[in-house]
């Protein structure tokens, strides 16, 4: 039951991108076609999950039994800007074909604020998931980051639909691009927020 | 002089980082609830931009070309440490409010754009200029962005609340209001600041 309210809750409720303000850069740059929205977020569902699991072991048996907290940030973006370089590596290796869907968004996703944003979250938040306050153990981080970058998909793909259908429309020259682009996620947003409530 | 002027007017209409270049939309976004909290996260941005401009346009000449990006986000993230150290020391209660956002500015292309596009082919005092003109407009963005949300949202002015009441447009406060005032705002700065 637990694991079914963090999906819940992390695909539709606080979803990344319209509630969560994180990866808003890729979302606004690659949301033109259909296409490349959705080979990015299969980028960064991997990256996302596999960062968050990384990142999660180096925090609990490394920076916290010494008490170095405080250099997760630094910590945490090498460790991302290493995966994805490694992910690139083999992925080119094992799996030329996968690696031809994704290359091109690999190297974009290490500025990408999700993948930090979820490493950060998972390590730092406490959630209400099923009772108590508390911080999310390995499992439910995982969970938690797969689900998360699931909602990031969803609203990528859903968004990348709506942009195919603007880019047809003739539109007032103050607002072509990025303005109206703005506006209908906006209103998207609007859409999502009637799930808030759903899970606490 | 002018010289140092230009490039701190520059960042501020020409060049600026949120209606322009389009960059660092999730800090942008994400705290603008109020006018305040868009003024402290732009200062944030503005601290951690000057020092790792200066620090970067020091260090650019003797770091070896195969490893920049990732010297350049050690010295970023090396400031942004410093910045929540300090903010957690002296302002603790903004610090909870910015919240995640903080430890992002690491990731915020604008910093990283920067020391790309400018600070590791510049002098220290040219770079610091260019930082300051930069984290100006993001400033300025984020404080115009926040300011106009508090008023729709909440009905109030930098905490001066001038309706009564709690019956700002609550809509305004949260995600979809971000969306649509920074939309509305960008159309705005295309049509009466833009020249192209």
């Amino acid at each position: 039951m637990e694991y079914f309210l963090i999906i819940i809750s992390a695909i539709f409720v606080n979803n990344i991108v319209l509630a969560q303000f994180l990866g808003i850069c890729p979302f606004i740059g690659v949301s033109n076609k259909l296409s490349t929205a959705s080979g990015m977020s299969m980028a960064v569902c991997f990256v996302i999950t596999l960062a968050t699991l990384v990142t999660w072991l180096i925090n609990q048996y490394l920076l916290v039994p010494f008490q170095l907290e405080f250099l997760q940030t630094i910590a945490f973006i090498l460790v991302i800007a290493a995966l994805v370089q490694m992910v690139e590596i083999v992925l080119k290796k094992v799996s030329p074909a996968l690696y031809q869907a994704l290359g091109i968004f690999l190297p974009l996703i290490t500025t990408n604020c999700a993948v930090l944003g979820v490493a950060m979250t998972v390590v730092t938040k406490e959630f209400t998931f099923g009772g108590e306050a508390h911080l999310l153990n390995l499992g439910e981080s995982l969970v938690y980051a797969f689900a998360t970058s699931l909602g990031y998909g969803l609203a990528m793909v859903i968004f990348a639909g709506i942009r195919e259908h603007l880019a047809l429309n003739d539109v007032p020259k103050a607002f072509k691009g990025v303005p109206i682009a703005l506006v209908s996620v906006g209103i998207l947003a609007m859409a999502f927020m009637g799930f808030s409530g759903m899970v606490k | 002089m002018s010289k140092f002027g230009k490039l701190i007017t520059d960042g501020l209409v020409k060049n600026n980082p949120t209606f322009v270049l389009l960059l660092g939309m999730c800090p942008t976004l994400a705290t603008t609830t109020s006018a305040i909290n868009g003024l402290s996260m732009g200062l944030a941005t503005l601290f951690v931009l000057v020092l790792s401009n200066m620090a970067i346009s020091a260090i650019a000449p003797v770091v070896p070309d195969k490893v920049h990006i990732p010297v350049y986000i050690v010295v970023i993230a090396t400031f942004v440490t410093l910045l929540q150290l300090l903010m957690q020391a002296y302002t603790p209660a903004m610090y909870e409010t910015l919240g995640l956002f903080i430890p992002l500015i690491v990731v915020n292309c604008i910093v990283l754009g920067r020391a790309e596009a400018f600070a590791n082919k510049h002098g220290v005092l040219e770079s610091a200029c260019d930082g300051l003109g930069v984290g100006i407009g993001f400033t300025c963005a984020l404080t115009v962005l926040g300011l106009v949300r508090e008023i729709l949202g909440s009905g109030s002015v930098f905490g001066w609340n001038f309706i009564g009441g709690n019956d700002g447009m609550l809509a305004f406060v949260m995600a979809p209001g971000a969306f649509l005032c920074l939309g509305y705002l960008m159309v705005l700065f295309n049509k009466f600041l833009k020249k192209d």
